[in-house]
């Protein structure tokens, strides 16, 4: 009996799978979206897929939005899946986001910081109405151009770190740890709690960094600089012995500052959040950095009341991949298990019904 | 760039942004190239890019990329490497080839003029068209004093 039903299923599963190829190419008169097209033009979305689904390949990203028909939880599962196919090669230098070549840089605490205010290809500022003009495939202008400066632009936090106003960055030469590697145990380290971060839901992080202003677990933060653009990566293979560069990424970061901290050996000073992400992804990086600094409030000496500051609840369901794989699970076949509830339920209501 | 790891380093960096067909089209020009053996690849893998908390302090995984490296042997002998961005075999193959014959001092200068400073020069031009579009968006602040007085 078990044998035909599992046939069956198998017929229905293809059929499905077909009708699906089917409605993911909708109507033949209206001509296939190109993997270029998406790559292009929905930008916003390919770097999402590319922070969430934690491997940079805007091609692949694409690709993946297009087979999930837009669905971009699905499409950065793609790209997970993808990624165990292949070996790992190295890793890289760490990144230096004070070279970045900038396309945004904005800040909230200084009018006139050393570099200025760029503010690059942004909807603030837009009204937030729908252009109809986009029906149309109206052709464009080219934005406009203007002399660019080579005046350098330091991070935020370095102009102020001059005055010692504001906690310094902590180096440490220690091997980061690698949630791709070891599982999350706990209590969870910055460089891990980075990680599951940056490529961690955006709505969930959103939602957890918007707590925060909403008074659980609040520190009162301060854009204190956002920046966009282009960075080199770059590795030492062994085989050279000296560090080659092999390309750009687009990354935003963030630097939050925050309520000041002081102790009797340590004048009151400026704390930090730091986000940074894949590609554009602003509201992300803003996100990461108010749970960041949130998730530092034991290493603070401040009270764990929030969610935010919860570490364990915020590392254990930023994961999109992993909510989506539990959550959905239930779909699955639980014929077994609800028998032996439905037994339960009608034994329990039997032995009431004899009682009365 | 006077010191040969550094100008290789250089050469390395910019083939490694090449796009497969100008790269293919400034090799074809160079011809005759000698025969060459691929000792490893071309191979696709990833990358783990590393960031640091705060920008500067201690490093954390921030997330992999895809990465395609390649080892070619000429039959001169020379060895030449390529690990550039992407998936794009045919690149990281003719990357590696032209590392191993920027290597033969009798074709550097010319494979210098003709075939990595032009690849630079279309990658400064990128760079500096995205530079010149950002500066256009820079905020020039005004003080308001005629309201105040």
């Amino acid at each position: 009996m078990a044998y035909v039903a599992v046939k069956g299923g198998e017929r229905a599963i293809d059929a499905a799978h077909g009708w699906l190829a089917a409605e993911r190419r909708g109507d033949p008169s209206i001509p296939p979206l190109g993997v270029a097209q998406i790559q292009q033009q929905l930008g916003r979305s390919v770097d999402r897929v590319m922070a969430e689904g934690s491997l940079y390949d805007p091609q692949l990203a694409a690709l993946a939005i297009k087979q999930a028909q837009g669905d971009l939880i699905e499409a950065a599962f793609l790209l997970r899946a993808f990624r165990t196919t292949l070996p790992r090669f190295a890793h890289t230098k760490p990144v230096d986001t004070a070279t970045m070549r900038i396309e945004r840089r904005i800040s909230a605490i200084f009018k006139d910081l050393p570099g200025g205010q760029l503010l690059g290809p942004t909807y603030d500022y837009t009204h937030r109405l729908l252009d109809f003009s986009l029906l149309d495939d109206a052709t464009v202008a080219p934005g406009p151009i203007a002399a660019a400066d080579t005046e350098t632009m330091p991070r935020v936090s370095d102009v102020l770190g001059q005055e010692g106003i504001i906690e310094p960055d902590t180096a440490s030469e220690q091997e980061p740890g690698d949630l791709t590697r070891e599982s999350l145990s706990f209590p969870a380290s910055r460089d891990v709690r980075l990680q599951a971060l940056a490529r961690g839901d955006e709505g969930f992080v959103l939602g957890m960094g918007y707590s925060t202003q909403r008074g659980y677990g609040g520190s009162h933060p301060f854009a204190g600089e956002i920046r966009m653009g282009e960075v080199s990566v770059e590795i030492e293979p062994a085989e050279l012995g000296f560090t080659i560069d092999i390309g750009d990424l687009v990354l935003t970061e963030c630097q939050m500052v925050n309520q000041f901290k002081g102790s009797k050996t340590v004048s009151p000073r400026f704390t930090r959040g730091y986000g940074l992400v894949f590609g554009f992804g602003e509201r992300k990086a803003m996100a990461m950095a108010l749970v960041d600094r949130a998730m530092r409030a034991e290493e603070l000496g401040e009270d764990v009341t929030a969610p935010a500051q919860n570490v364990e609840f915020v590392l254990y369901h930023s994961d999109n991949i992993e909510a989506t794989g539990f959550v959905e699970h239930l779909k699955l076949p639980h014929y077994v298990d609800f028998q032996s509830e439905l037994q339960n339920v009608r034994r329990m209501r039997a032995k009431q019904e004899t009682a009365e | 760039m006077d010191n040969p790891r550094s100008a290789r380093q250089r050469w390395m960096s910019v083939l490694a942004r090449a796009e497969t067909d100008r790269l293919r089209a400034l090799l074809e020009d160079q011809a005759p190239l000698p025969e060459y053996t691929v000792l490893r690849g071309p191979e696709a893998g990833l990358v783990m890019v590393r960031g640091r908390a705060g920008g500067g302090g201690a490093a954390f995984n921030l997330g992999e990329m895809t990465v395609t490296r390649c080892t070619v042997r000429t039959e001169t002998g020379l060895i030449g490497h390529a690990y550039v961005q992407g998936r794009d075999e045919k690149r990281a193959e003719l990357a590696a080839l032209t590392d191993a014959l920027m290597l033969d001092p009798g074709r550097t200068d010319a494979l210098e003029r003709q075939v990595i400073t032009p690849l630079e020069c279309q990658q400064e031009q990128r760079k500096e068209e995205r530079a010149a579009k950002a500066a256009a968006t820079r905020v020039q602040f005004l003080a308001m004093q005629t309201m105040r007085t």
